[in-house]
């Protein structure tokens, strides 16, 4: 990149908040996103929000890109630049400025991480449910880019859900806000679910406002074991037919439940074909009765095991399996490809199949786990970078998946959005009318298309 | 180095809010993260070993934080020094290194003879000392420097007054070999004669050898692999032909060490003497009802460090917790973020003194949330550490050995 543009970055952000040497360059051309990887031509790490002001209208003068990032940890290539680009880390913009419980909205700076917000929150018995895996790391403004999901979703919602009002950064370094702590706001355009999703590429979010709830008094936690996958996944549709909404349903297959046995010992057994984690919350009443209606669909669709935790402790026991699943797949092999196909819930089972058979067909190893309550499941493929026939028999694989789903009247992605990863399936999806639209959208935003530029279409 | 390992990493940034230096500075190049990468970069030649290269990694603390958190298995910390150890291992040893490496740290009684030993290592350090690196430029200058960093030292090291075979008090349980880490002997020799103490009171015959030399550890770090084996070698042959049940050690860092020495020399003498290390935490949790009804109440509040080198690398956390609570009218406090590294890291302290200090203060602060007197912790590096940051911040806060509250509260 010119050195006299790199000085007039410097001059904003400042020379130690600017980096654009090679080694920098080289750690920041990556997210968590397997196989992608491109070297941005300069990183910065701004401080206050009138910092990314000044880099938008800098950046928007000269003609040159720029990508925000938070953590780097979304599964879509969504945070790479191109290589003229710059990329902009929030992580400095990190303060949790209100938890206001009168109007039970929390504002936040976009670097905040979100397991943060959910401690700061439920210190003063209140609630911000959407909780990706990646918690304890992901960023709001990362988890609001990409309308981020989690376990608690199926009762409880995905980040857009909760996001109230939002200060965001255009690509000529004007300010946009969009809602704020109003319940009810039908002034103009609704902006915030625009903005909500849109990867990058509309707008920096510097300001997020989120809604937040009562904490639920109690949680009852329920572990169960099925020996066919089938009756696993005719429960799952079975306990949401029956009017009950877990705020958590989720599933492992037979090849996570043997990879979690053989790394952790947790005492699955292996003639189990399918696991479910079941946990409903609220008032202790409705609970006790939710959990007793969970218990009886289950023992009906013939599981082989049920047990209910007696306390936190066993809780966190009975959910240890799902927690490792991830870390049990990943381990088995270098390369780890994470997909997020999702279907209505009442296709789960067909989905399920579908992965199965396109695994077998194309010989390569796919464990599902995931947000079956949601129709969110997560085929992982275990695979080895280095073999490229084996990395193109997994492609083809999900090529099968991803088709299977849409025809379901699914998605190609539920939660890790759309980046440079699923660019190709998303007119498979959306049609040539809806690329369309998302473009004209783009365009009214950022005429230049300097925002995260490639991404999504 | 194994290829594998690097491309393990599937970059999904679980270990990022673990690293004391990622949280320090946000940068990707301070990252578990970056860090694997860079060093895979290089073995795939798209980056050389260029200085601003060796110095990001030389930021690294080696606290395995990292490894507790990857989903993977990776283990950053490990990566990074035996990258660094593999490339230096090329290079001919500067001249403190060799005096320390070669002709102190396998000889005791030298060690303990040079002048102040402490200090030289130290020097070894201070050697290296590099403040040119930009991520630093983001900082303060040290707050304090670590000049002082050395406490009074006991009038003559451990291994020169213990008996090298004390008996079992009351009914025999065992035998047990001790090993006596070079800084616990030199400087926390009370501790080391508490643990002695308490593993006697239990009925455990402790065999302490005076022959046996240091774990290797700072070897490792200089990149003497050699040096390494040589010092397993000895530590094995001395140990294998003691008959004992167990080889207990009270520095969190000569444990993790001993335990790796199967791995490093690969035969059965080696392994079985790794097979058969504990950390002493290990060895008297074993017997918390014994242990119990030797101990007078402390009215003291009390909280835990975990050393790194125990929780990370040997995944010790219940044992220590759980001996401090059987202390009878002791208040026990939980430390935030007890597992974060101290800031320590061997000579890091010395060597990257700005850093060290940030991840220092975060600790200060935590341990003064919790209004303790006393701050535990099982490894004579961050005693040293928090000695000095205690000194100069909360004065009024002591820091123990595990082994020592335990002792005071059988004295008391
Ligand atoms: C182990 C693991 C588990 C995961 N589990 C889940 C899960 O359960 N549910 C789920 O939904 N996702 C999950 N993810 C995906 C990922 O964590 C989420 O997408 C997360 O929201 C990304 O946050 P981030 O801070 O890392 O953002 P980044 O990856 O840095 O960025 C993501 C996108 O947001 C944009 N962006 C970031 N900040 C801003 C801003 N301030 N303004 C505008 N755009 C911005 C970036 O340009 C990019 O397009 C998981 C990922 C991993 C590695
Ligand atoms: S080292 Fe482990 S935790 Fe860190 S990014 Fe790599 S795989 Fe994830
Ligand atoms: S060993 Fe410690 S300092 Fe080094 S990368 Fe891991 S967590 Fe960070």
């Amino acid at each position: 990149m010119n050195p006299l543009f790199i000085k007039e970055l410097q001059a904003i952000v400042g020379e130690p908040y600017t980096l654009s040497d090679r080694e920098s360059l080289a750690v920041y051309g990556y997210d968590a996103t397997p196989e992608l990887e491109n070297r941005p031509g300069a990183v910065l790490l701004p401080g206050t929000a009138d910092e990314i002001v000044r880099i938008m209208q800098l950046c928007h003068g000269a003609g040159v890109s720029v990508t925000p990032r938070g953590s780097g940890t979304n599964l879509s290539g969504g945070s790479i630049s191109d290589s003229s680009g710059v990329v902009v880390q929030t992580s400095r913009l990190n303060r949790i400025i209100e938890v206001d419980e009168e109007n039970l909205t929390a504002t936040v700076e976009p670097g905040v991480i979100t397991s943060a917000l959910h401690r700061a929150v439920e210190a003063r018995g209140l609630f911000y449910p959407p909780d990706p895996g990646s918690m304890n790391i992901s960023t709001m403004g990362g988890n609001v880019a990409e309308n981020s999901g989690g376990l608690r979703g199926l009762k409880y919602g995905v980040t857009a859900n909760y996001v109230m009002g939002l200060e965001t950064v255009l690509a000529d370094g004007s300010l946009l806000r969009s809602g704020g702590k109003v319940v009810k706001d039908v002034a103009g355009y609704c902006l915030n679910p625009l903005l909500v999703s849109s990867e990058g590429t509309l707008g920096f979010f510097t300001g997020i406002i989120v809604k937040l709830i009562p904490k639920p008094q109690v949680k009852t936690t329920m572990l169960v074991h099925f020996s066919k996958m089938r009756q696993a996944a005719l429960t799952v549709s079975a306990i949401i037919a029956a009017k009950i909404i877990p705020a958590t349903l989720e599933f492992l297959d037979k090849v996570t439940i043997k990879c979690i046995e053989d790394y952790a010992h947790v005492g699955l057994p292996l003639d189990v074909d399918a696991v479910l984690l079941i946990e409903v919350d609220g008032h202790p009443v409705v609970v006790a009765e939710e959990a007793a209606g969970v218990e009886t669909i289950c023992r009906k669709h013939g599981c082989s095991f049920f047990q209910t935790a007696k306390d936190a402790d066993e809780a966190l026991k009975l959910a240890a399996a799902r927690r490792i699943a991830l870390s049990a797949l990943a381990r088995l092999k270098p390369t780890t490809i994470l997909e997020d196909a999702t279907v209505p819930r009442s296709c789960i089972a067909t989905m399920l199949e579908v992965i199965q058979d396109a695994a077998k067909k194309h010989n390569v190893t796919i464990g599902t786990f995931g947000h079956a309550g949601d129709g969110n499941l997560h085929p992982t493929c275990l695979t080895d970078e280095r073999d490229k026939d084996e990395i193109s028999r997994a492609h083809k694989a999900f090529d099968e998946i991803f088709d299977a789903a849409i025809s379901m009247g699914g998605t190609i992605t539920g939660e890790h959005g759309v980046g440079l990863a699923k660019k190709k399936y998303l007119p498979r999806l959306v049609g040539e009318s809806g690329i369309r639209v998302m473009r004209g959208i783009k365009h009214a935003f950022d005429p230049k298309g300097i925002l995260n530029p490639g991404k999504i279409f | 180095m194994d290829y594998v390992k690097l491309i393990n990493c599937m970059r999904c940034g679980m270990c990022l809010p673990t690293c004391p230096t990622y949280k320090e500075t946000f940068l990707e190049t301070a990252s578990p993260r970056g860090r694997v990468a860079l060093v895979r970069k290089i073995q795939e030649g798209e980056l050389d070993q260029s200085e601003r290269l060796l110095e990001y990694l030389s930021l690294c603390l080696d606290c395995q934080a990292c490894a507790t958190a990857c989903p993977c298995g990776v283990n950053a910390g490990e990566l990074v020094a035996e990258f660094t150890c593999e490339r230096k291992a090329g290079n001919r040893m500067g001249f403190m290194e060799e005096m320390v490496l070669r002709k102190l740290l396998p000889h005791p009684d030298r060690l303990e003879t040079a002048m102040i030993p402490m200090r030289l290592y130290q020097r070894m350090g201070l050697q290296k000392l590099v403040r040119t690196l930009g991520v630093l430029k983001m900082f303060p200058k040290p707050i304090g420097r670590m000049e002082g960093l050395l406490p009074d030292l006991p009038e003559k090291p451990l291994r020169r007054v213990i008996k090298e075979d004390m008996p079992a008090r009351g009914e025999t349980r065992g035998t047990v070999g001790f090993f006596l880490g070079c800084v616990m002997s030199l400087i926390f020799s009370d501790a080391s004669h508490a643990s002695i103490n308490l593993l006697t009171a239990l009925g455990y015959r402790v065999i302490t050898p005076k022959n046996q030399v240091c774990c290797g550890a700072p070897n490792m770090l200089a990149g003497d692999k050699a040096g390494l084996k040589t010092a397993a070698r000895k530590n094995v042959d001395i140990f294998s032909n003691l008959d004992v049940d167990f080889i207990v050690t009270d520095c969190g860092g000569c444990g993790a060490e001993l335990k790796k020495y199967g791995h490093y020399l690969e035969d059965a003498s080696s392994i079985s003497f790794s097979n058969k290390v504990r950390d002493i935490s290990q060895v008297l949790a074993m017997h918390a009802d014994a242990l119990k009804l030797l101990l007078k109440p402390l009215l003291l509040k009390v909280t835990f460090h975990d050393a790194c080198h125990i929780a990370h690398s040997q995944g010790i956390r219940r044992e220590p917790r759980d001996l401090i609570k059987l202390v009878p009218g002791l208040t026990y406090r939980e430390l935030e973020n007890a597992d974060a590294c101290c800031g320590s890291g061997g000579t890091y302290n010395i060597e990257k003194p700005e850093m060290a200090d940030l991840i220092l203060h975060r600790k200060l602060g935590t341990i003064r949330a919790t209004g303790a007197d006393v701050v535990v912790t099982g490894n004579p590096g961050c005693m040293l550490q928090l000695k000095k940051g205690l000194m100069d911040y909360l004065p009024q806060v002591e820091i123990l050995h595990l082994t020592e509250l335990l002792a005071r509260s059988m004295d008391a």
